[in-house]
Formats: C-alpha cells, sequence, structure tokens
C-alpha cells in the first residue's frame, strides 16, 4: 500500500453508522468476545487457522458441547482461550497428554489439541510421536510458523536450514523435522499439511480430520511476520501469503516422507494419509474381551451400545 | 514378652521363596491371629541368582520391620547357606533342602532339619511345588504357624486350579517333618 | 457418599503396601490411572491395571512421568478421580504438571513410593528424602496437602483420605510412602464398601452461561465443572481472574495465588490428622512419619526401659500442611523435640522453625537404604535428656 492511499483511508470518518457494524460478527458465538482484542499480531496465521476450526466444525455433526479444545504453550497454545469450547490452556508440551487423560476418561469427548509446532514436536514430541503410536482418538492442529514466536524468535525443530532465528544467528545448521512424515511414521491415520491460504481445503481438512476415528494430524503453515519474515527479510505478511500462493504445489497421497521443507522451498501440501485402523480404545476393548470373557467391562461404551 | 520369631528364607531364583514367605507370614497374619511383616529383598540380589525374604511373627505389633538376628533360617540353596547359615547361634533352627545344602558343624547348638523338598515334588511331577513342601515342613518342624493356619494360607495363596496340587505338596512337607520329629532324626550341627 | 462396591475388595489379606495403595485408590472410586513404571512404585501400577479391566476402569502406561500427570489431570476435568504413581527421578518429573494441577485446582492423587537420592540413588532402598518437595517441589507458590503412611494397611486407609482431601480442597493430595512400606507385606483390612466414606467432587448448579470456574464463596474452595457439560468453561495455567481468563497483572496475582494458599492454610485444622500418645507429661518428643515412626517407638522403647520416663511421641500422619500450632504449644512445654527421619534434615526444619529456640530440635539424620537403628533413636532421647 502506497502511503497516499494510506493517509487517505485514515482521512475517512471512523465510525461508519451502518447496518453492519451491529450485526453479530459471523464467529461471535464460538469465540470467546469477552476476551477481544487477541493477543496475536496482524497478519498472523493463527487467527485464519480458528476460524477454518470453527467452520470446520460447522461442518460436522459432532455435538458441540462435546469438542473440548486443548493447547499448550505458545502464541498458539492461546487458540484454547479465544475458543468457546471447554477448553484447557495447559503446560509447555504437555497438551497431547492433558487430552489423553480427557479423552480416556470421557471417551465421549471429541478432544482437539490445537497447538504450536514447537509445542507439540520439540517439548512435546515424545507425547506426539506415542500417542500416534497407540492411535488415540484424537485430533492434533499444528500450527507451524517455523519459529520460536511467543518468546521472540529463537530456532524451532521446524526452522528451515539457513534461516535466521536469535538463537542461530547465523542461520539454521539443523536437520528439520518434517512433521507429517513424523506423525506418518508414528501411526497418524490421517495426516494432512494445508497453508494459512488454502482456507477452504483447510476447513475441509480439519472437519475430516474431526470426524475421523483415530488420531489425525494437520500441519497448518502460517506466517510469522513479526519474528520469522522480519529476521529472514521475507516480506509482509501478504508477501508471505503470495509466497504460498507461488510455491505450494498441492499432493495429494504424497509420500510424506517427500513433503520436507526447505527454506523458501516449494510446500508440498494436500491430504497425505488416510487410512483405519483401530483406535485405542476399540484395540483395548476388543483384546480384553477375548481375553477375560464376560467378566471384563468393557470402556467408553454404553450399555445399549453393548447389546 | 515372648521374643519374636524372626525367619529367614532363602534360595535362589525360581525356587518360590518369596512365595514361601508370603504363605508363612499369611498363615501367622490372618489365620493364626498374630502380628507379620513379610520383606521381599529388593536390592541388587533381588536378580540372578540368589533371592530371600525375611518373615517376623509376633504376638503384638511389628515396629522394626527388618530381621535384626534371625532365629529360623530356611535355607534351599548352597549360596543361601553359605550367605545366611552363620547368622544363627544357639538354639536356633535351621531348615534345609537336604540335597542342595550340606551343612558343615561350627560349634553351635542349632538344630538342623534337612527334607528333600525337591526330589519330594519332582516325584510329585512337578518341580514347581518345591517351596509348598518346605511350608508344609516348617509349619511341622517349628509350629510357629498352626497346621490349619498354613494350610490355608497355601489354598488362599497358590493360582486358582492348582489347589489340590499344592495341598498335596503341603501334606507331603508336613508328614515328613511329623515323622522326622517322632524319630528324632535330627542332626546337631 | 458410600464407595462403589465394584472397586472394594472386602476382606482380610496379606498385601504389601504398594498393592493395598492400589486398592485404596480403586475404592475410593478411581477409576483413570496414568503412570510410568519406575522401582519401588510400580506394583501400584500393576496392581490397578490387572484390577481395571473388571471394574471399567482405564488403565494407560504412559510414555512418561511429564505425561502421566499431565494424564491424570485431563482425566479429573473429564469428571473422572484420576491418580498416578511415582518414585525418585519420576517425582521430579511430576512436578511441572503438579504446579499446573495447583493452579487449575484440579482434584487427583500423586502417589511417591520414596527411595534413596539423589539422581537413581538407591532405586531398591528405602528414603524419605523427597519431603520438602512434596512441599517446594514445583515452581512458584502454592499449598498442597502430603500424608504419610506407616503400613500397608494405612497404605490403603489414607489413599482413600487422600482422594477425600483432593476432591474437597480441589488439590493434588501427594501420598508419601516410603520403600520400606511400600514392599512390606502385613495383614491389610478392607472393609465392606458401604462402611466407606467419599467425599464427592462439588459440581457447580449453575446453567450453561452462568458458571464462572473460579468464583468462590466462603470456603474458598470454587465448584467445579467437567468437560462436556456445556459451560464452555476456560481453564488456564495462567494467573487468571474468576472467569478463568488470563490476567496477569500483581493485583490478580495477589487475588489468584493468595486463594491457593489460604484455601489450604485455613483449613490445617480439618487436614492435619497427628498421632499422639504420652503428650501430657512429656519431656522429651519424638517426630517422626511413615516407617521411621514405627522403629522410632522401639527406640522410645529402649529409653524407657533405661529409666528415661514421659517422653511423648507425635506422628505426622499429615505432613503438609505442617501442624505449626501444635509444635508451638508443644514447645513451650517441652525440653526437647527428637526428629529421626530418613534424610540429613528436612521435616526438622519445620519443628525447628516452629518451636522458634524455646526447646531443643535434636535431628537423627539416616540417608536411607535402610531404616534407622532403634539404638540410634535411643542415643538422641538420651542426649535430648541432658
Amino acid at each position: 500500500m502506497k502511503a497516499a492511499e494510506v493517509e487517505e483511508i485514515q482521512k475517512k470518518p471512523k465510525t461508519r453508522k451502518t447496518k453492519s457494524v451491529e450485526e453479530e460478527h459471523p464467529l461471535e458465538k464460538w469465540l470467546r468476545m469477552d476476551r477481544m482484542p487477541h493477543i496475536w499480531c496482524s497478519t498472523c496465521g493463527i487467527g485464519t487457522a480458528v476460524t477454518c476450526f470453527i467452520e470446520a466444525i460447522k461442518k460436522t455433526t459432532l455435538a458441540r458441547e462435546d469438542i473440548c479444545v486443548v493447547s499448550g504453550i505458545g502464541c498458539s497454545g492461546r487458540i484454547a482461550g479465544y475458543i468457546k469450547q471447554d477448553s484447557f490452556h495447559t503446560t509447555h508440551g504437555r497438551a497431547i497428554p492433558f487430552a489423553v487423560g480427557l479423552k480416556l476418561a470421557n471417551p465421549k469427548l471429541k478432544v482437539v489439541v490445537f497447538s504450536g509446532d514447537g509445542d507439540l514436536s520439540s517439548i512435546g514430541g515424545n507425547h506426539l510421536i506415542h500417542t500416534a503410536r497407540r492411535n488415540l482418538d484424537i485430533t492434533v492442529l499444528c500450527i507451524n510458523n517455523f519459529i520460536y514466536a511467543m518468546t521472540g524468535g529463537q530456532v524451532a525443530p521446524t526452522t528451515p536450514p539457513t534461516a535466521i532465528a536469535t538463537t542461530t544467528p547465523y542461520g539454521n545448521y539443523e536437520h528439520p523435522f518434517n512433521l507429517p512424515a513424523l506423525a506418518a511414521a508414528c501411526g497418524a491415520v490421517y495426516v494432512a499439511r494445508w497453508t494459512a491460504l488454502h482456507v477452504r481445503r483447510l476447513t475441509n481438512s480439519m472437519a475430516e480430520a474431526l470426524q475421523k476415528k483415530g488420531f489425525s494430524f494437520v500441519e497448518i503453515i502460517c506466517p510469522c511476520t513479526t519474528l520469522y519474515a522480519r529476521k529472514n527479510k521475507l516480506g509482509s505478511g501478504l508477501d508471505l501469503m503470495k509466497f504460498y500462493h507461488d510455491n505450494s504445489v498441492i499432493v495429494n497421497g504424497a509420500d510424506p516422507r517427500e513433503v520436507d521443507i526447505q527454506f523458501q522451498s516449494e510446500i508440498k501440501v494436500g491430504k497425505f494419509i488416510d487410512v483405519d485402523k483401530p483406535t485405542y480404545l476399540d484395540s483395548y476393548n476388543t483384546y480384553m474381551k477375548t481375553k477375560l470373557g464376560d467378566k471384563f467391562k468393557p470402556y467408553g461404551v454404553t450399555d445399549e451400545e453393548r447389546q | 514378652m515372648k521374643k519374636d520369631n524372626e525367619i529367614r528364607i532363602a534360595g535362589f531364583g525360581g525356587q518360590g521363596i518369596i512365595l514361601a514367605g508370603y504363605i508363612i507370614g499369611k498363615a501367622a497374619a490372618i489365620y493364626d491371629d498374630k502380628f507379620s511383616t513379610l520383606i521381599q529383598s529388593f536390592g541388587p540380589e533381588a536378580r540372578g541368582s540368589s533371592c530371600a525374604a525375611q518373615v517376623i511373627i509376633s504376638e503384638s505389633q511389628i515396629l522394626y520391620p527388618y530381621i535384626v538376628k534371625p532365629n529360623i533360617a530356611m535355607l534351599m540353596s548352597k549360596d543361601a547357606y553359605e550367605r545366611f547359615g552363620g547368622e544363627l547361634t544357639d538354639g536356633d533352627i535351621m531348615l534345609i533342602e537336604k540335597d542342595l545344602v550340606q551343612p558343615k558343624k561350627n560349634g553351635k547348638k542349632i538344630s538342623v532339619y534337612a527334607i528333600p523338598a525337591t526330589r519330594l515334588a519332582e516325584e510329585m511331577g512337578r518341580k514347581i511345588v518345591t517351596n509348598i513342601i518346605m511350608v508344609g515342613f516348617f509349619s511341622a518342624i517349628t509350629q510357629i504357624t498352626s497346621y490349619e493356619a498354613t494350610r490355608k494360607a497355601v489354598e488362599s495363596s497358590v493360582p486358582p486350579g492348582t489347589q489340590e496340587l499344592n495341598l498335596k505338596a503341603f501334606e507331603t512337607g508336613y508328614n515328613y517333618g511329623k515323622k522326622l520329629l517322632s524319630s528324632s532324626e535330627k542332626n546337631v550341627a | 457418599m458410600k464407595a462403589d462396591p465394584a472397586g472394594v475388595l472386602t476382606g482380610v489379606h496379606y498385601l504389601d503396601g504398594d498393592k493395598a495403595c492400589a486398592e485404596g485408590g480403586l475404592a475410593a472410586g478411581c477409576r483413570f490411572f496414568a503412570g510410568y513404571p519406575i522401582t519401588p512404585s510400580t506394583e501400584v501400577a500393576e496392581r490397578v491395571s490387572e484390577r481395571f479391566p473388571y471394574m471399567g476402569g482405564m488403565f494407560i502406561q504412559m510414555e512418561d512421568e511429564l505425561a502421566s500427570m499431565a494424564a491424570i489431570l485431563g482425566g479429573s476435568w473429564a469428571g473422572v478421580k484420576s491418580m498416578t504413581v511415582t518414585s525418585g527421578p519420576g517425582f521430579s518429573l511430576m512436578m511441572e504438571n503438579i504446579g499446573l494441577g495447583a493452579m487449575l485446582e484440579t482434584p487427583c492423587v500423586v502417589v511417591n513410593v520414596q527411595r534413596g537420592g539423589p539422581s537413581t540413588g538407591l532405586p531398591t532402598l528405602p528414603g524419605q528424602a523427597d519431603m520438602m518437595q512434596a512441599r517446594w517441589g514445583s515452581h512458584g507458590d502454592y499449598r498442597l496437602i502430603a500424608l504419610s503412611p506407616n503400613s500397608p494397611q494405612e497404605c490403603f486407609d489414607l489413599t482413600i483420605t487422600a482422594f477425600n482431601f483432593s476432591e474437597k480442597y480441589r488439590v493434588p493430595v501427594l501420598f508419601m510412602m516410603d520403600e520400606c512400606v511400600g514392599h512390606m507385606t502385613e495383614k491389610v483390612v478392607i472393609p465392606e464398601a458401604d462402611k466407606i466414606d467419599l467425599t464427592e467432587r462439588r459440581y457447580t448448579k449453575k446453567k450453561p452461561g452462568e458458571y464462572l470456574p473460579y468464583a468462590y464463596g466462603e470456603d474458598l474452595i470454587p465448584d467445579m465443572a467437567k468437560a462436556g457439560d456445556g459451560h464452555f468453561f476456560h481453564v488456564t495455567g495462567l494467573t487468571h481472574d474468576e472467569r478463568g481468563y488470563p490476567d496477569m497483572t500483581w493485583e490478580m496475582q495477589e487475588k489468584c495465588v493468595h486463594r491457593l494458599i489460604d484455601k489450604i492454610d485455613k483449613n490445617v485444622d480439618e487436614i492435619f490428622m497427628i498421632e499422639e500418645e504420652n503428650m501430657d507429661k512429656a519431656e522429651v518428643v519424638v517426630i517422626s512419619y511413615g516407617i521411621t515412626s514405627r522403629v522410632a517407638l522401639r527406640g522410645i522403647q529402649l529409653a524407657e526401659q533405661a529409666g528415661m520416663k514421659n517422653i511423648g511421641r507425635m506422628r505426622l500422619i499429615t505432613v503438609w500442611p505442617f501442624p505449626e500450632k501444635r509444635i508451638r504449644e508443644l514447645a513451650k512445654k517441652v525440653k526437647a523435640f527428637v526428629v529421626p527421619e530418613m534424610n540429613y534434615g528436612q521435616m526438622v526444619l519445620e519443628v525447628e522453625r516452629c518451636a522458634g529456640g524455646q526447646c531443643k530440635t535434636i535431628l537423627v539424620p539416616h540417608g536411607g537404604g535402610t531404616v534407622h537403628k532403634p539404638e540410634t533413636i535411643y542415643q538422641a532421647i538420651k542426649e535430648a535428656y541432658k
């Protein structure tokens, strides 16, 4: 935007008495409006991901009160605080095991972990791999902005090689995680990746993930203008969205091992994995029944369902 | 106040040492209405070849949980004998597995009673009940746990479906002990 | 409310402390258990994993203790009584989410079968050196409740008390066993289910839209809600207001954290449980807890046999909050406190603080690995009389 245009907008009177301003925001019912404004920077991708998530819930037949959101720590960790569901803002890295507890104690719940790449794959990495391995029936939505943003831009397990972060001031020399490959290798039954630009596809994918039985994982590549883009001179939020537009390639069914991301490289997006296998609870109930027979009291199954 | 009975049970892994201690302790605490504390030997020695349990049986609440000076030792291997045999002093009782332990004279007035428990178990077709034979032998010789109580403790402690076999083993050990006492075929080492 | 018979193994048993603790949990209505194996506490988890399939409980062996602790918080928020168990290094790993449990005010029970430390220390042998960690182990300021059993029977009884306290005060309750009590087998009497009183969680009666997760009344304990009830509540480990929303100001910190402390401190009289003997004329008082309390009694008997009279005995059953008031009272009357413990001086610091210089405080330290020699305690009592 040119300076003159900005000036032009600023000159316009701020209060416009049109009907639309008084209308309810389409997401008002779904957000904690009493917590607005939120803490995310302008052009951050997290807000887009949250919008897609709510649209995704609407596409499903899930009962709203059954959906719980659990977050860890970081910019994305704040998601739980803005979504009007039963929502838990836990400790750094521990959103997944907290969610495991919620889900197993009440299997009726649809438990969604919504958190960041550092939270889920670094400090919480062990929980991610084991919960995927068990095919525990939760959905993990992972915001990947390639950096620790809340703490000011440190290197993350997802930071592409050579990218600058405050703790890799000369550029990153580590091998990053390819998150879809990690989740798939550990046993996730649904794995997808989209960018914050792919709102329609991301929304559909989230809806699929929510309705998938088992461990589903959706990675959302998100712009972080304040830190990642600034440190790496990648331009504005708009520039990043344009980058996604020009460099994302949709490859549904791609081998997750081949979707790694290099610095400013092509980003393969799509639904990579969608398979079926028994969930943790299904395996437990089926196996125990064969071992213990009628003495076994199936877990998380109502008497009606047992009939 | 009657002195507590401090019982050391030792042998090698697989002989069912801990279960033997458990049954003796249970017989005393539950069926004879006394107090008993069982401590399993945890520690590096809990793995590998040697295995030990300590049982204290008392008329009153047991305060100090470990054996200070055993007055009875049930030793089921050469290692166990070498390690714990020396703890006993005049008037104490030593029960040994006849084929696995060869006691040496050490000048102390210890009553030694031997039973070929492993061989008897093998004759019953199940070597696994060696420890139960020892338990029966223990009850007969020491009378610290009564016949009835020990029998009940065996019955309620072994896996379901194996009660008959184990009770037979218990009787075998108990009868061997009774016979031994009446023939007073004991060695004073 | 009475216990659910499905979880109560009524009868007379010969059990070790670990198994008795597991049975206590089941009797208390625990139906979600997340844990990670570690000696000498593993038998608790093993017992639960064996028993749960018959009563509709859910056991999961998590990937580590961090996860175990986080999972039981989740379980509790889903409305199920939850517990975990650990020892040594595992207790250190749980500290992070014990703090979250304190901050979110989550009822749950954390069992620590103490072994010798620091670090890997003595995995199979007893210690009592995690007592201060139980008090201060997680960062920040908070209050929890910790209990210490001295027999397998108490491992059963007090695990139920631990659950009752956790539900009533909405805190994690730390159950501070030791290896000796955990691996000691004795008679354990489990009563009929209808003889076991349970404290039920106080859920909000408010309608969705009206409920505030941290609004509280006179007793300072907020009503709880559980996930899935339609309240759409939010809770956070950040300093928060009554709505559960983050409010990171010093004013809110004062309000939020101070209440976490007050809700325990102001109820000390209801929470603290001690056993006392021969206190009327006591000149010297031996204060101990856990297995050491039994050995201490042997030490007292030796002293009495040697002609020393008027030895009082105090056993802490509730170790945190500490019975400050009682110690202060006694300090005015007695010559000395003798404090044997399997560490190099932890609870003795509290005794000394409360004694405030009005009487002597004598520590009888022991590094763990085995229990004290009763003679050592006797010697300390003798010293106290000088």
